[in-house]
This record gives C-alpha cells, sequence and structure tokens, in this order.
C-alpha cells in the first residue's frame, strides 16, 4: 500500500468526564479542540481540515449532530465531516483524520470527538434499544447488557476462566484511573467489591461496567513535513486498521472478535509488525466491561486465545508490568462517553510516548504503542499503532 | 500532559433544585418498518409453526434469520428451508434487570439458539422451564409453541426453548 | 408472502438539554434583568448573539458578556398557517428572524403582528414575575 504523507499527532486535548456536564456538546468540543490547539502552539487558521466523530444522534437528543458540533469543534468554514461506527467512532476518528493527511490533500487536520450521553432520559441505555433487530429481537424485552452477558460467557465458557480473573481486570484499570485528571470513576476498589457488586445479567455484575459519561477529546493531526516545525517530538501514526462483521451476531461464535484481529492485522502490517507481543510496548484497548479488555488483548493478537487472563493474573498487564494494558485506567476507571472514549485511549498513547503522562506514565520509555476500540453490534475493530 | 481538564459536573440534584436551565423534550418519533422480503415470509413460518432458513446454493450456508442473499458470497439465496425448531444452547445469560433496567423478581434467561441442520446459525431467545442453575453451554432445546390462534407471526410465537430431557 | 410486511414501533427515549455556559448566562440576564447579551470576541472585532463561549472563526475562549441595544431589525420573516403535523393552525403566526447592528448572528422568534423586512423591532419581556429563563420569556418582537 502507498502512502503519500506520513502522519504525527502533534497536540492532544480532552475536558474532565463527567455523568452530567452543564456543558452543551458543542462547548465540550470546543474545550478538547482548543487544548489540542493549544498544546500544539496552532491557531485555527493553521488548520486545513477536520474530522468530527461523534455516536447516536440520540444520546445528545440532537439530530445531524456533526453539523450541529461543528462551530465548537473548529469546523466553520473548513472542509469538515463526521464519522459514526458505535463505540469504535474514538478510534476510527484518528483514521479518518489520517485520511485526510495520509492523501497529501491536506497538511494539517484536527480530529475532534464527543458525546453528551446525560441529555437522554430515562437513561441513555433506552437509546441502545434499538441496536436490537427491531423485528425479532425487541418483542423479547432484551436488555443492552444482555448482549455483553452472552459474550462474557461464550468467552468464560470457551476457556474456563474463572469470574475473579475477569473483575481483576475492573480493579486495574479503575487504580490506575486515579492518576487521570479527567477521570470520572477511579478508585481503589477491591476484587471483593467487584464480586460482591450486584448481578445484572449473570455473568455481568454491576461493577464490571464502564459509566455513562459526557466528554470530549481530540488530536491535531499534521503532515511529516509540517510536523517537525510544530514539535521535536511528533508521534507518528504508522498504521491504521478497521473491519467489520455482519449484524447478525447470533450467527458468530461470540468467544473471539475476529474483526478486532484483521483490523490489526491490517494496521501491524503497514507498521511493520510481525510479533506484536514483543514489538507492541503497551497497550489501549477497548475496554467498556472488564471482560472486553481481555477479548480485546487476544483480538489484538497480543496473546494466544484464552491466554488474556493469565497475564492479567500474574501482573503482566500492570502499569509497571512487561505489557502494560489501558495504564490511561480505560473506559472502567475514566468513562466512556461514547465516542469520546477511544479518543482518549490515543491521546494516551500521544502523552505516554512522548513521556508526559505523569503519575501514568509506563517505565522503560515506550516506543510503539496500539490503541483499538471497538462498539456497533459487536461488529467493529478499529486499530491504530503509534511510534515515537 | 494539560493537568487542568475543563468541565463542569453536576447532580441529578442539581437539577431537580433547578440550579441549571434546561429545555424537556419528547419527539413524537413512530416507526412503520418494513420486515422485508425475507423476515415477512420467516414471520408467517412462524404463524404457522415453523422456523424457516434461506439456503445458498453456492455454498450450502443455510441462514436463520433468513436473508435474501449469502452474506459470505455476496449472491442471492432463493432456497427456502424449513427447519428443526430444536437446536443447542451457544450461550446465555441470567438477567435480574427489565428493558428499562428495573429489577426483575424472577430472572429471564436469554440465549443464543443454534438451530439445528445449520452451521452455527441460531437467533436470540429465551429459555423456559429451567431453573438458572440448570441451564448449561451447549445444552439441547426444544421450541414451545403457542396455541395457533393465539400466533401473531412474531417472534413471540415461540414462547420460550425448553430443555429436551 | 403478503402478510407481515410491517412492524410498528417507537423510540421511547426523551430529552433534557442543559443550556450550557453561555446559554445559561444568556438566558439569566433575559430571566433576572429583561436584557440580551452576546460573547465578545476581541481578536475578531465580533459580538456573538446568542453568546458562544467560544469565537467560531479564530477559537479563541469567549468570557466577556456585552450588552446588546433592544433594538433589532427584520431580516426575514414568513406567517405560517399549518403546524408540525400540516394541521391547519387557528390563528396564523408570524415568525422573523431579527438581527441587530451590534452583534453578529440574530434571533428567531415570532412577531406581534405583520412586518417587513427592515423594519425596526424590539423584544417585549414578560413580567419579571413569570419569566422562567426560556426564550419565551420574550413574548414576541413589536415594531418600534
Amino acid at each position: 500500500m502507498q502512502v503519500k504523507k506520513r502522519v504525527a499527532v502533534v497536540g492532544a486535548g480532552m475536558t474532565k468526564f463527567m455523568r452530567r456536564a452543564q456543558e452543551t456538546g458543542k462547548e465540550l468540543a470546543f474545550e478538547a479542540a482548543k487544548q489540542a490547539l493549544d498544546s500544539a502552539e496552532m491557531r485555527m487558521q493553521d488548520v486545513d481540515s477536520v474530522a468530527l466523530g461523534s455516536a447516536p444522534d440520540a444520546f445528545d437528543g440532537v439530530h445531524m449532530k456533526g453539523e450541529y458540533l461543528l462551530d465548537g469543534a473548529g469546523g466553520w468554514q473548513k472542509p469538515y465531516s463526521r464519522n459514526f461506527v458505535g463505540g469504535g467512532t474514538g478510534v476510527f476518528s484518528v483514521i479518518h483524520g489520517w485520511w485526510h493527511v495520509a492523501s497529501g490533500l491536506f497538511d494539517t487536520c484536527l480530529v475532534v470527538a464527543e458525546e453528551k450521553m446525560s441529555t437522554c432520559l430515562p437513561h441513555p441505555q433506552t437509546a441502545f434499544l434499538t441496536i436490537f433487530d427491531n423485528m425479532i429481537e425487541r418483542p423479547l424485552g432484551p436488555n443492552l447488557i444482555w448482549i455483553f452477558a452472552l459474550e462474557m460467557h461464550r468467552y468464560m465458557q470457551k476457556h474456563k476462566i474463572p469470574k475473579e480473573q475477569i473483575a481483576q481486570v475492573a480493579v486495574k484499570n479503575k487504580r490506575n484511573a486515579l492518576d487521570h485528571p479527567s477521570a470520572q470513576i477511579a478508585k481503589a476498589v477491591t476484587l471483593r467489591d467487584i464480586m460482591n457488586s450486584e448481578v445484572m445479567a449473570w455473568p455481568v455484575q454491576r461493577l464490571d461496567i464502564s459509566p455513562v459519561s459526557d466528554g470530549a477529546c481530540a488530536v491535531l493531526l499534521a503532515s511529516e513535513d509540517v510536523a517537525r516545525k510544530i514539535t521535536d517530538s511528533p508521534v507518528w501514526i504508522d498504521g491504521v486498521g478497521w473491519n467489520l462483521d455482519t449484524t447478525y451476531w447470533t450467527n458468530r461464535d461470540l468467544y473471539f472478535p475476529r474483526y478486532v484481529a484483521n483490523a490489526a492485522r491490517m494496521a501491524y502490517g503497514m507498521a511493520g509488525i510481525t510479533n506484536p507481543r514483543k514489538q507492541i510496548d503497551f497497550a489501549e484497548p477497548y475496554d467498556p466491561f472488564d471482560y472486553k479488555e481481555l477479548h480485546h488483548m487476544e483480538g489484538l493478537l497480543l496473546c494466544r486465545k484464552g491466554e488474556a487472563p493469565k497475564l492479567t493474573k500474574e501482573g503482566v498487564t500492570e502499569r509497571d508490568g512487561n505489557l502494560p494494558i489501558c495504564p490511561s485506567g480505560g473506559l472502567l476507571g475514566v468513562g466512556n462517553p461514547i465516542a469520546a472514549a477511544g479518543l482518549m485511549k490515543v491521546c494516551e498513547l500521544f502523552w505516554q510516548l512522548r513521556g508526559e503522562a505523569g503519575k501514568r506514565q509506563v517505565a522503560g520509555d515506550p516506543r510503539t504503542a496500539v490503541a483499538q476500540a471497538w462498539g456497533d453490534l459487536m461488529q467493529i475493530g478499529t486499530v491504530v499503532v503509534m511510534r515515537s | 500532559m494539560p493537568s487542568q481538564p475543563q468541565g463542569t459536573g453536576l447532580k441529578e440534584e442539581d437539577f431537580e433544585r433547578e440550579k441549571v436551565l434546561t429545555v424537556a423534550y419528547q419527539p413524537l418519533a413512530k416507526y412503520s418498518w418494513a420486515t422485508g422480503v425475507a423476515i415477512s415470509r420467516f414471520l408467517s413460518g412462524l404463524k404457522a409453526g415453523e422456523i424457516l432458513g434461506t439456503k445458498c446454493d453456492h455454498c450450502g450456508r443455510i441462514a436463520v434469520p433468513p436473508r435474501i442473499f449469502c452474506e459470505l458470497c455476496f449472491k442471492r439465496s432463493a432456497v427456502w428451508v424449513k427447519l428443526p425448531d430444536t437446536g443447542s444452547v451457544n450461550t446465555f445469560s441470567i438477567s435480574h434487570i427489565a428493558t428499562d433496567t428495573t429489577r426483575l423478581k424472577t430472572p429471564t434467561i436469554p440465549a443464543v439458539i443454534e438451530i439445528d441442520s445449520t452451521r452455527h446459525a441460531g437467533f436470540l431467545h429465551i429459555i423456559g422451564e429451567a431453573k438458572p442453575e440448570e441451564v448449561t453451554m451447549g445444552m439441547r432445546v426444544k421450541a414451545v409453541w403457542a396455541d395457533p390462534e393465539k400466533r401473531k407471526g412474531s417472534i413471540t410465537d415461540i414462547k420460550y426453548f425448553k430443555p429436551i430431557k | 408472502m403478503s402478510d407481515f410486511l410491517r412492524i410498528e414501533g417507537d423510540f421511547p427515549v426523551h430529552f433534557r438539554y442543559t443550556a450550557g455556559i453561555a446559554g445559561e448566562n444568556f438566558l439569566r440576564e433575559i430571566k433576572d434583568n429583561g436584557r440580551l447579551v452576546a460573547t465578545r470576541c476581541n481578536n475578531c472585532q465580533l459580538n456573538y448573539l446568542p453568546p458562544r463561549i467560544y469565537c467560531e472563526r479564530c477559537m479563541s475562549k469567549l468570557e466577556e458578556y456585552v450588552q446588546i441595544e433592544n433594538v433589532g431589525v427584520i431580516q426575514s420573516y414568513t406567517v405560517c398557517t399549518q403546524d408540525n403535523e400540516g394541521k391547519q393552525l387557528a390563528e396564523p403566526v408570524n415568525v422573523a428572524f431579527v438581527r441587530f447592528t451590534s452583534a453578529h448572528g440574530g434571533l428567531i422568534h415570532r412577531t406581534s403582528g405583520e412586518v417587513c423586512v427592515g423594519d425596526k423591532v424590539r423584544a417585549v419581556f414578560k413580567d419579571k414575575s413569570s419569566r422562567t429563563g426560556s426564550i419565551l420569556d420574550i413574548k414576541y418582537f413589536e415594531k418600534i
């Protein structure tokens, strides 16, 4: 594959992740975009294009959400477009922005991702009802948690994983998030807290789940020549990948996300990664539920199928371990504004690879990392590989 | 890293005490979805007490729920087949919450049922006549149908799947 | 084959929108003081009405609120005879887009009677005791 221009991330910013923000979606988008611009000491007139990601209009309750968010996201009189692939949006936004610059069409692209779920009542989860097939699934009275419970149970059963090993991920990520200034529900919880929490739909318990959130993130992308003028430490996007599977989720075996593996292979191929376990220094896989971190570690080919729980148990995935996973605190600790969550992980890669992650910094001078998001109806894997 | 992320968090009480100004809106969104060629026939099959699928004559894959095309070959699936109303549990959960997240007195057992004679094709349904602790992965189950005069051409024409003892 | 062609359903959600940081200030000024405010971008020399906490052109953060004189000009108008569902209204409703000379932007609102493009108008506010912090605290715009 021929890429015209190498692309770097040169700035990043994000809001707090909150259960209910006073700010409108536009204001959230602005605060994140502004921080990203300021961090690169760039002005709006230096930005050639804008790529915005936001998930269902039903959360913010605004039709044509891309157009609505435009002014806060810096899109005024710019080539501006919106992408949407469910929860995969956060990382996909970076890929969407990457196209703008890698193609040679633009030198810079501001990537923004936003979600304001608190607008939707009685509970944002109600907006997810339409994710089920309206003809042959909705009449059964489903709850969104069912899908996760069914996938989690299949994964556990296939590899004989005890619940405690999965719950350990929630303990780790919520603790990691204590060092993240934007974190919504960082807490030092114990394994017992998770195991004693309310059973929603077995095997899913309340503390296995990331929260409902409002928030926004942004990164600034630049082509190689321009990036080197902006900063001494650009972080290169060396690989991108995305892949989707069918909405007939009941026709696939849910224990392994093959579409994540397909996306990972695409990104690794571009980045020249032949041995992910050895060549990736740390990873931010998508963790809306604790078991998903494990599911996605395997999908990202960072370990064998069924091996992820063992790595967690052995401490390999702790921040000071051999392969830190979700050093940010992930969605479980920082929060989950649907589209912005994935971009939070890309921001984390940016800060970590520049040695700017403060108390969250993983040791050993990391050079190569992967961020991944997931969503729709258990359908999409979006992956980026970044290098300093 | 920017040390001071922006954002003004509110609590539910702030709304109750009208600490901030809001606008409420109830959309009048109603839908009349076309079920499509494949599902409309599937639903008539259910009313008649049958589970129908479509077969791809290129690769032989049977799809249930049926589709007018084979996803793998991207060719039309023109052949309709009647399938057994038995299958195996691919995965299941024990749910204590209703659609609106309120707690249920008796848990529901949603499951993905793989229908016999297909290659892992199945659909979402509920397991009945079984205690939660009796349900296992791979368990053999059979559809329990609503009485013919009560069937409406809906997935609920199958009341639930019960274990085959 | 011709049965079961449609399934009816709805989308059982409703929404609660916050006014936002700028919107809160805008509506509170209307409620408490019966006046219109905009936010000023000194970089671009623009007063944004309705106010925003950002300038859409240069992305500066805007924190300075300026009062806008209650003298507007009809930029455009229309007369509505039907409601959202296409039913005939008992009385036609006059709606206009009102610009203000010292502000960038403008407001959509009702007018008390028929207007023409170019007419000078002013906002007529409800009594303070009946204001709730809504755009409807302005009853309508009337010709000056």
